[in-house]
């Protein structure tokens, strides 16, 4: 297996801190001089006897200089230049770019992460202030008094021949107004505060709530041995948000409901989810929800019926898009076209390492009130490690990021192409 | 009876403050605060211009502007949208969907008369 593209840099620094000249380091390995300079310039990959002739002569582990470090920087820079829009970056001279300058490279790769993160911060305040209902309110309510205010107060102030009448109905109004801006502006202050209190990185509502969600391990002690709602909402460290609040209530309730019919003293997490839904004659996606409360090394995602993700609970190694959409190739998403029909995959998720995990989703209908309210769909998706299965089905996070060529569900062009 | 205008809005106070300059100028106002039922309002009323709030109880004034557009009875009345400053996106669907003026909350009345004015003369 080939080293380190950067190795030759590394080789290259090495004889130079001992003082070798590259004829004499050249002849010592059994290479030509021209060739050892191409390989120190990163133009010839080097590995197995001859980069160990080399490390003997330089008096230094063979894994010193073929580490893989600058591999990790090397792939930054790709995803990097990917994302160029009009420049037109010389791809096949990025590990001479990386070796010979690794300082800019290193500040290139600073640089695009932070666009990107920036990107992702506007993207999320742009989707808060579209689907926020807190929010839009808030604004709503001081736009109108201010409106109201500024139309009224004009009447007044411009001498229209008004009789007293009207004066006082007008003065009453703007004196309403001014009530209102003040309530609505305070009201949108706090909202605010609360928002910045919750932490710096979570920006929305439902990030704040998964942030909590996280914090407590996704399991609340207090419903698992009978307790209500409220007592964990009064319990210190539960956002203050509103907006959170009320997510968490409803959160809460369906995770009391649960508790109760499925103790933890009954959930056995080394029987299929199947199996348990079968024995105790429960729904399918309570169990999947208990056995996300349970603990241990596992990751659950929620999406409503139009496959927007509502939960994320995360596994290491299995990314869920904050932000767009997920892959379309996800379990859950089968799941949604087939409700009520449990779904069991198997899947392989690309990355640096491999990693395969075992996936448990179903879809079922929420209960709306009646026979000819619309049909509401939820699907839960339970996420497990799983034993390596060379007919795993091959999904990705999202097509942004995702390198897998071809992909019948692809939306749109992938940067690591 | 002067030349007529229907004003859709749900806030009272800024109802009233409209419904005073448009008046003294003239005009028979006439007004409207629900959603669900403005479309049907206007084609009773059949008004010169139509003044239209986005946020409204029951429907959006985007509704009620597309439904009016697909009607033949209404789709060339002169339509006023009222919008909230810097809602880009309230005002490319609105002039997606046919809308004829656009005034951005907070206005001045002066504004809002002349478009008025504007509107039922071109």
């Amino acid at each position: 297996m080939p080293a380190s593209r950067l190795t030759g840099s590394r080789i290259r620094e090495q004889r130079l801190i001992n003082g070798v000249r590259q004829a004499d380091l050249a002849r010592a390995a059994g290479i030509s001089a021209s060739y050892l300079n191409l390989i120190e310039h990163n133009r010839r990959r080097i590995g197995g006897k001859l980069l160990a002739n080399l490390a003997r002569e330089l008096g230094v582990e063979t894994s010193g200089l073929a580490e893989g470090a600058e591999t990790v920087l090397l792939d930054q820079l790709s995803t990097a230049a990917a994302t160029a829009r009009q420049a037109e970056v010389e791809l096949a001279r990025t590990d001479e770019f990386a070796g010979r300058f690794r300082g800019w490279a290193g500040l290139v790769v600073e640089q695009h992460d932070r666009i990107t993160e920036l990107e992702a911060r506007i993207a999320a305040l742009s989707d808060r202030m579209t689907h926020d209902p807190l929010l839009a309110r808030s604004l709503h309510d001081v736009i109108s008094s201010v409106t109201s205010i500024r139309s009224t107060s004009s009447i007044l102030v411009n001498g229209e021949d008004l009789d007293s009448d009207w004066q006082r109905r007008f003065h009453s109004n703007l004196y309403d107004d001014s009530v209102r801006l003040a309530e609505s502006s305070q009201s949108l202050v706090d909202y605010l505060e609360q928002s910045q209190d919750a932490g710096g990185a979570a920006i929305t509502p439902l990030e704040d709530l998964e942030a909590y969600l996280e914090e407590v391990g996704f399991a609340f002690p207090i419903l698992e041995q009978g307790g209500v709602v409220a007592d964990v909402m009064a319990e210190p460290g539960v956002p203050q948000s509103e907006a959170v609040r009320v997510m968490l209530v409803t959160y809460l309730a369906r995770y009391k409901q649960d508790a109760r019919a499925l103790p933890l003293s009954e959930l056995r997490t080394d029987e299929s989810p199947g199996v348990t839904a079968a024995r105790l004659n429960l729904p399918f996606a309570l169990v999947l929800r208990r056995r996300a409360a349970a603990g241990g090394t596992v990751g659950m995602v929620r999406c409503d019926g139009s496959g927007a993700l509502t939960l994320h609970k995360q596994i290491a190694g299995f990314a869920m898009p904050r932000l767009g959409a997920a892959c379309a190739l996800w379990p859950i998403f089968e799941a949604l076209s087939r409700p009520m029909v449990p779904v069991r995959k198997t899947v392989d998720v690309p990355g640096t390492t491999r990693q395969q995990f075992v996936c448990h989703a179903i879809a079922e209908p929420k209960f709306t009130g009646d026979f000819d309210a619309p049909q509401v769909l939820e699907a839960v998706m339970l996420i497990e490690p799983a034993q390596e299965d060379a007919n795993a089905t091959p999904i990705g996070t999202s097509c942004r990021i995702c390198p897998r060529e071809p992909c019948p569900a692809r939306r749109e062009t992938s940067i690591l192409r | 009876m002067g030349r007529r205008v229907l004003l859709i809005e749900d806030e009272p106070n800024i109802i009233e403050a409209i419904s005073f300059i448009l008046s003294r100028d003239g005009w028979t106002v006439h007004t409207h605060s629900d959603g669900e039922t403005a479309a049907a309002r206007v084609r009773k009323d059949m008004p010169e211009v139509l003044i239209l709030d986005v946020m409204l109880p029951g429907r959006s004034g985007f509704d009620i502007l597309r439904e009016l557009r697909e009607d033949k009875v209404t789709n060339a009345l002169p339509i006023m949208m009222l919008t909230a400053r810097g809602q880009t996106k309230d005002r490319e669907l609105a002039e997606k969907l046919g809308v004829t003026a656009f005034m951005t909350k907070p206005f001045s009345n002066k504004d809002v008369l002349s478009k008025v004015r504007a509107l039922a003369d071109a």
